[in-house]
């Protein structure tokens, strides 16, 4: 997939482009979407500033903040959503969710790299759900929909149940919805351009995926 | 009366109605049933129960544990069926019910206790070495109510009873002189003062 006309940028950083949900999808989960920027971006030590905003955010997270997360309309939408969808949000944590917590338990959000700490910014200031694949090996538009018979994820063992949830692309599923990245499209040292994709849940509004998704790409430009 | 004929010779429907049982259409009468609507509308329920779940996990958080978790129906996400939705929206339901009794039942148990420290501070004699914490009347902090006597041994022997009510939490650098002095003498670790 190639680079973005300059025209469909905003300022530095590239417009999002709008996924596809499969209709009968749609039609039992109104508001289900999905959005991703591609950014020409390698993954690898973040910058100090990267790490300093990290720092600054690990400041203003407290315990507190973290019991009535799910009080927050953006957390609870998730929440509600992994319900509807069968998962225990208790056990399956939300991304946001995940976060928060792994910053009480380690002290403060630890540096794990580029891209991860850039989506993990983006995540703890929004709420959005965010995810990355490599996006050379993404054809065509990413979807979601629910997995044929026969279909697998490459990297995992075994055929995905039917009816799966998972994110696709035009040719094969990259990722189980809230869960595992396909192989062969998770963000490694090769990776030359990277994807960032937020899921949207009813309840999301459209500003806060743009602005997650505006956040991620603009904080892994600049490292 | 033989359920065909009422009491007037008139026949009933009842005479008929073996028939109608017969009718293949009473068993499928025809009406397809909208389950997606179904469905939407559980969907709905489970949200307001996650909501309501949610507020009473977070008013409840440090004071009582209440039951919160509902574990997953599928190792993998999908989309579920009416009667898996109806479950999980029972089981909210039934976390929702068990939390509020839980915070019900801590919230008598604090107005007891408030009740208990007014009547300790109205008659300590009554309510000798009674100690009741700030946490028991659900109060952030490490203070609490002590019923004891006045000038130790002479106090109890003549009955001067009082509260005392401390001054909160330890500082933080006693807590570390204790620590250092645990370090200093780990014999004595674990003995009672």
């Amino acid at each position: 997939m190639g680079a973005d006309p300059a025209s469909q940028r905003i300022g530095w950083v590239p417009a999002p482009r709008q996924g596809w949900v499969a209709p009968h999808i749609a039609s039992e989960f109104p508001g289900l979407g999905v959005a991703w920027v591609e950014v020409d971006a390698k993954p690898g030590k973040s910058p100090e500033s990267v790490r300093r905003r990290l720092r600054d955010l690990s400041d203003r997270t407290y315990g507190a903040q973290a019991i009535r997360l799910r009080e927050r309309p953006i957390p609870w939408a998730y929440r509600v959503f992994f319900r509807q969808i069968g998962l225990d949000p208790d056990r399956t944590r939300t991304p946001v969710e995940q976060l928060t917590l792994d910053r009480l338990h380690d002290g403060g959000f630890r540096s794990n790299g580029m891209p991860r700490d850039a989506l993990d910014i983006a995540i703890v200031e929004t709420g959005v759900a965010l995810r990355a694949f490599d996006a050379e090996g993404i054809k065509g538009r990413l979807c979601i929909r629910d997995s044929a018979p026969g279909e697998s994820l490459a990297g995992m063992a075994g055929e995905m149940a039917k009816g799966t949830l998972a994110i696709a692309d035009g040719k094969r599923p990259v990722g189980l919805l809230f869960g595992p990245t396909a192989e062969d499209l998770r963000v490694e040292k090769g990776t030359r351009r990277i994807a960032v994709a937020a899921v949207q849940v009813k309840g999301v509004p459209q500003i806060a995926v743009e602005e997650a998704l505006w956040m991620a790409a603009a904080t892994l430009e600049a490292g | 009366m033989d359920g065909r004929g009422d009491a007037g010779g008139g026949l009933t429907t009842i005479f008929r109605m073996p028939a109608l049982l017969r009718q293949e259409g009473f068993a499928d009468p025809g009406v397809a049933v909208d389950e997606r609507e179904a469905r939407l509308q559980l969907r709905r329920q489970i949200a307001r129960l996650e909501a309501k779940l949610a507020g009473l996990f977070g008013e409840a958080f440090g004071h009582a544990e209440v039951p919160h978790r509902v574990d997953a129906l599928a190792p993998a996400p999908r989309v579920l069926d009416l009667g898996e939705l109806e479950e999980i929206r029972d089981r909210l339901a039934d976390r929702v019910a068990e939390a509020r009794g839980v915070l019900v039942e801590r919230r008598r148990v604090e107005d007891e206790n408030r009740e208990l420290v007014e009547r300790m501070l109205a008659a300590p004699r009554d309510f000798k070495w009674v100690r009741v914490s700030r946490q028991d009347l659900g109060l952030h902090g490490c203070g609490h109510w002590h019923s004891r006597p006045r000038l130790g041994p002479i106090g109890m022997l003549m009955g001067w009873w009082r509260v005392k009510i401390s001054s909160g939490c330890p500082l933080a650098g006693r807590l570390a002189a204790v620590d250092r002095e645990g370090q200093a003498r780990p014999g004595e670790a674990g003995r009672g003062s």
